[in-house]
C-alpha cells in the first residue's frame, strides 16, 4: 500500500525492508519487523514453492546477520536441535584409548540451535519445514523457544542464548500444529502469487518469453490449479520448468491452445495425469482464454 | 470500539484468546502500527490469527470494527478511555470495583486483562464435546459463544453440564459405554512397528555380538518402535444423533486421552458426507472443510472410524442434491461419498449407536451396510471395529 511510505516509524520497527533479490509485500515486512520487535518466532506458512526458505536467506542478509539452518525431517527430534550426545564415539575411543573418554563435554555436540544460542553475535535461526517432524515436535521446543535455554542433562551446563535469535519457522500445512506453539508465534501466510505476480515471476526466469505465449501458458496453469481433483496442484516452479521444456522442444502458441503438451513436467502424480485423461475422455477441453476461468481471473 | 473487535473476532469463530491479544497490545505500545491503519491490519493480523483458514474471519471482523475510520489511529488512547469509562464495568461486585478503582493506569489494565483471560480460557477449556469443563465462577449461559460475562461467583456447575441438560434432557442412561472400558477397547489400536531408520542403540544386541566378537566393540542398531496407527473419525451429530450424545460424546473422549496414536483428526457431518465435513459439532459453513481436501490430505494408511445412526431419508444418501440443508446440494450422491471413502482408505469401519436389530429397519442403514463393515457403539462393538482396522485385511 503506497500510503505505508510516509508512515512515521520508530526504530525497533522496520528494520527489515526487504533486499534486492527477494521482493517482498507489505505485509510480509510488517510481520518480519513486528517478530523482530516482539522477539517471537516467525512463522510462515504457504504452497510448497512460494519461496518460504528463501525468505530466511533474505531476512538474515537484509539484517546483516549470519543464519543457522536447521532443516527437518521425519525422524528429527526436538532434542538433535539443541545438542547431541555422541555415545558411540565415546565408546569407541574407550575401546581403543583414544580421545579424552573422562571429559564428557568433548562428547556433546551443540546443534543448530544450540550454536545461535553460544554465537557472540546474533543470529536469525531458520527451523525449515517444521511439519515435516512428528506431532510433538513443536511442543518439545515451547521453554526452548520461550526461554531461549536449555540444559544439557549429561553435564548438567545451561546454555543461555547470548544474543537472542531471530528464529524463522517455516511449515508447508502437512500437520496442523499445536496451539500452544501457535500461540507464541507471529504468524505470515505467503499467497500464492496471482496473475499479475506471476507474470513478473516468469519474467525473471524467461526474459524472453512471447506474451501471446506466457498468456496461454498461464491460463492452463490457473486452470489446473482449480480442477478439485487433483491431489498435487502444480507450483510455481514446475511453472518455470514447464515453460523451459515449451521453449525448448520450440513449441507454437497454436499447439497449446488446445492440448497441455509435456504434461509430466506439471503434473507430478500418476493419479492426476489419469484423472486428466479421464476428462479428456468424457470430452471435456482445456481453456484457451481467461474468459473461460470464471471471474476471479477477469477482473 | 477497540475492545469490540477482540470480541468481534471471537464472535467470527477465530480462536483467539487473551494471549494473543496482550501480545497485540505489546506490539501497539511499541508502537509498531505506526499509526497506519494499514500497517495496523498487517500487525494485528499476524499478531492474532495463526492459520491462513482464519484470514477471512478476520477481515470481516476487521471490517466491521474499523470502517470509516482511515488514515491515523490512537488506538492506546482509545483503550485507555474505554478502561477509565466506569459505565464498562457495572456488572462488576462493588468489591471488585473497589479494587479496580484502587489500580491505576497501567495496572488496571492489566488486572482487567488478567480477569478476562480466567473467564475466556475457563470457556475454552471446556470442549463442546469433551467433558472437561472446568467449575467457573462465571458460568452463565454455558454456550455464550465470546464466554466473557462478567458475573456473580458460585455457579459451581461446568459450563459443560449446562449444554448438555440444555440440549439432552432426554438423553439415553443405557450406560453402553464406560470410559474406561472404552480406553481399554481403543488401546488395541495399536500397530508398533520398527520401520524407519536404524538409530536405535540395541543395547543386548551390541553385548551380544561385542561377546562373540572376543570383546571388540560391535554396534547393533535398530529402528524405534513406535505406533504406526493414523486414525480419522467422522461423526453424524445433530437430529437423530441427539439422543446418543452420551455414549458419542465418550468415545470422543477416550480417543482424545488416546495418546499413542500417531496422528488423530476428528470432523463432523450431519445425517450423511457430502462435499464438505465441519471441523466442530457446530457444522458452521465458514469453518467447513471440503471432503475432497482431506481426501487428498490424507492417505490411504489412514484408519476411518465413521459414527452415525445411518437412518436418513432414502434420498439423502442415494439421490443428487441430497443434502438436507438445500443450500449445500451438490449433484454427486451421499453413497458416492461414501465409496469414495472406502475406496481411497484402506480400512473403514462404520459405528452404528443403534441397537443391532433396528438396522435392518432402516433402508439406509441396509446400504450402508453394505459399503462399511457396520459395527454396534458398545465397548464389545468397538473391539470388533477395532480388529476390523488392524486385523487382518479385509476381502
Amino acid at each position: 500500500m503506497a500510503n505505508d511510505k510516509a508512515a512515521p516509524t520508530s526504530d525497533a520497527f522496520n528494520r527489515f525492508t526487504g533486499t534486492q533479490g527477494y521482493i517482498a509485500s507489505h505485509a510480509l515486512v510488517d510481520a518480519v519487523n513486528c517478530a523482530i520487535a516482539l522477539e517471537r518466532p516467525l512463522l510462515i506458512k504457504g504452497e510448497p514453492g512460494t519461496g518460504k526458505t528463501l525468505l530466511a536467506q533474505h531476512v538474515a542478509e537484509g539484517l546483516g546477520l549470519a543464519i543457522e539452518k536447521w532443516h527437518i525431517k521425519s525422524t528429527t527430534k526436538a532434542q538433535e536441535g539443541l545438542y547431541i550426545y555422541d555415545t558411540v564415539q565415546r565408546l569407541n575411543d574407550a575401546r581403543f584409548g583414544e580421545g579424552d573418554v573422562s571429559n564428557i563435554r568433548a562428547y556433546i555436540r551443540m546443534g543448530p540451535m544450540g550454536r545461535a544460542f553460544q554465537s557472540d553475535d546474533r543470529k536469525v535461526l531458520l527451523i525449515d519445514e517444521v511439519d515435516k517432524a512428528d506431532v510433538e515436535f513443536p511442543n518439545d521446543l515451547l521453554r526452548e523457544l520461550d526461554e531461549m535455554r536449555f540444559t544439557v542433562s549429561e553435564t548438567s551446563d545451561e546454555v543461555v542464548a547470548k544474543q537472542r535469535p531471530m528464529v524463522i519457522i517455516t511449515s508447508n500445512n502437512e500437520k496442523e500444529l499445536p496451539d500452544a506453539f501457535l500461540r507464541r508465534c507471529v504468524f505470515h501466510f505467503i499467497e500464492f502469487p496471482d496473475k499479475a505476480l506471476m507474470q513478473q515471476i516468469v519474467a525473471v526466469h524467461h526474459p524472453h518469453l512471447k506474451t501471446q505465449l506466457l498468456d496461454q501458458v498461464l491460463v492452463k496453469f490457473y486452470w489446473l490449479r482449480e480442477q478439485s481433483e487433483l491431489r498435487k496442484k502444480p507450483s510455481t516452479s514446475e511453472l518455470i520448468d514447464w515453460i523451459a521444456v515449451l521453449q525448448r522442444s520450440g513449441i507454437s502458441v497454436a499447439d497449446i491452445e488446445a492440448n497441455i503438451p509435456f504434461l509430466g513436467a506439471l503434473l507430478k502424480n500418476e493419479k492426476d495425469t489419469e484423472a486428466l485423461g479421464k476428462y479428456q475422455e468424457r470430452g471435456g477441453r482445456y481453456p484457451s482464454s481467461w474468459k473461460d476461468l470464471g471471474p476471479k481471473f477477469n477482473n | 470500539m477497540f475492545i469490540d473487535f477482540f470480541y468481534e473476532l471471537r464472535d467470527e469463530g477465530v480462536p483467539i484468546g487473551t494471549h494473543e491479544w496482550l501480545l497485540l497490545l505489546d506490539a501497539l505500545a511499541k508502537g509498531l502500527h505506526g499509526s497506519s491503519l494499514q500497517r495496523f491490519y498487517n500487525l494485528s493480523r499476524c499478531v492474532l490469527v495463526k492459520s491462513e483458514t482464519y484470514f477471512d474471519a478476520f477481515d470481516r471482523a476487521f471490517l466491521k470494527v474499523f470502517e470509516g475510520v482511515e488514515g491515523s489511529l490512537d488506538i492506546e488512547d482509545e483503550l485507555l478511555e474505554w478502561l477509565k469509562d466506569p459505565k464498562n464495568f457495572r456488572e462488576l461486585t462493588d468489591e471488585e470495583r473497589a479494587m479496580l478503582e484502587s489500580l491505576t493506569g497501567d495496572e488496571l489494565m492489566r488486572k482487567f486483562m488478567e480477569t478476562l483471560a480466567e473467564q475466556t480460557e475457563r470457556h475454552d477449556g471446556g470442549g463442546r464435546w469433551v467433558g472437561t469443563g472446568g467449575r467457573s465462577p462465571y458460568g452463565h449461559g454455558g454456550e455464550h459463544p465470546t464466554g466473557i460475562r462478567v458475573g456473580g461467583p458460585g455457579k459451581n456447575r461446568s459450563a459443560m453440564k449446562v449444554a448438555e441438560e440444555r440440549r439432552f434432557e432426554d438423553y439415553r442412561t443405557d450406560g453402553t459405554l464406560d470410559i474406561r472400558q472404552t480406553r481399554v477397547a481403543l488401546r488395541r489400536l495399536r500397530q508398533l512397528t520398527r520401520t524407519g531408520p536404524q538409530n536405535e542403540l540395541d543395547i543386548d544386541g551390541t553385548i551380544d555380538e561385542t561377546c562373540k566378537n572376543a570383546g571388540e566393540i560391535e554396534f547393533v542398531f535398530r529402528a524405534e518402535r513406535r505406533n504406526d496407527l493414523r486414525l480419522l473419525l467422522l461423526m453424524d451429530v445433530g437430529g437423530t444423533m441427539d439422543p446418543y450424545f452420551e455414549p458419542v460424546s465418550r468415545l470422543l473422549t477416550a480417543l482424545h486421552e488416546e495418546r499413542g496414536l500417531r496422528a488423530f483428526e476428528a470432523f463432523y457431518f450431519h445425517n450423511c458426507i457430502y462435499e464438505q465435513l465441519g471441523r466442530n459439532a457446530r457444522l458452521l459453513q465458514r469453518e467447513a472443510i471440503p471432503t475432497g481436501d482431506l481426501l487428498r490430505r490424507l492417505d490411504s494408511r489412514w484408519k476411518v472410524m465413521i459414527v452415525g445412526d445411518a437412518a436418513m431419508h432414502p434420498a439423502e444418501l442415494l439421490e443428487p442434491n441430497g443434502n438436507i440443508d438445500p443450500r449445500r446440494g451438490t449433484p454427486t450422491r451421499g453413497l458416492d461419498w461414501l465409496h469414495r471413502i472406502k475406496d481411497h482408505f484402506e480400512r473403514a469401519v462404520w459405528l452404528n449407536p443403534e441397537p443391532q436389530p433396528e438396522w435392518s429397519r432402516s433402508q439406509t442403514a441396509r446400504v450402508i451396510e453394505r459399503v462399511f463393515p457396520m459395527f454396534h457403539l458398545s465397548v464389545d462393538g468397538i473391539s470388533d471395529a477395532v480388529s476390523a482396522l488392524i486385523g487382518a485385511r479385509r476381502q
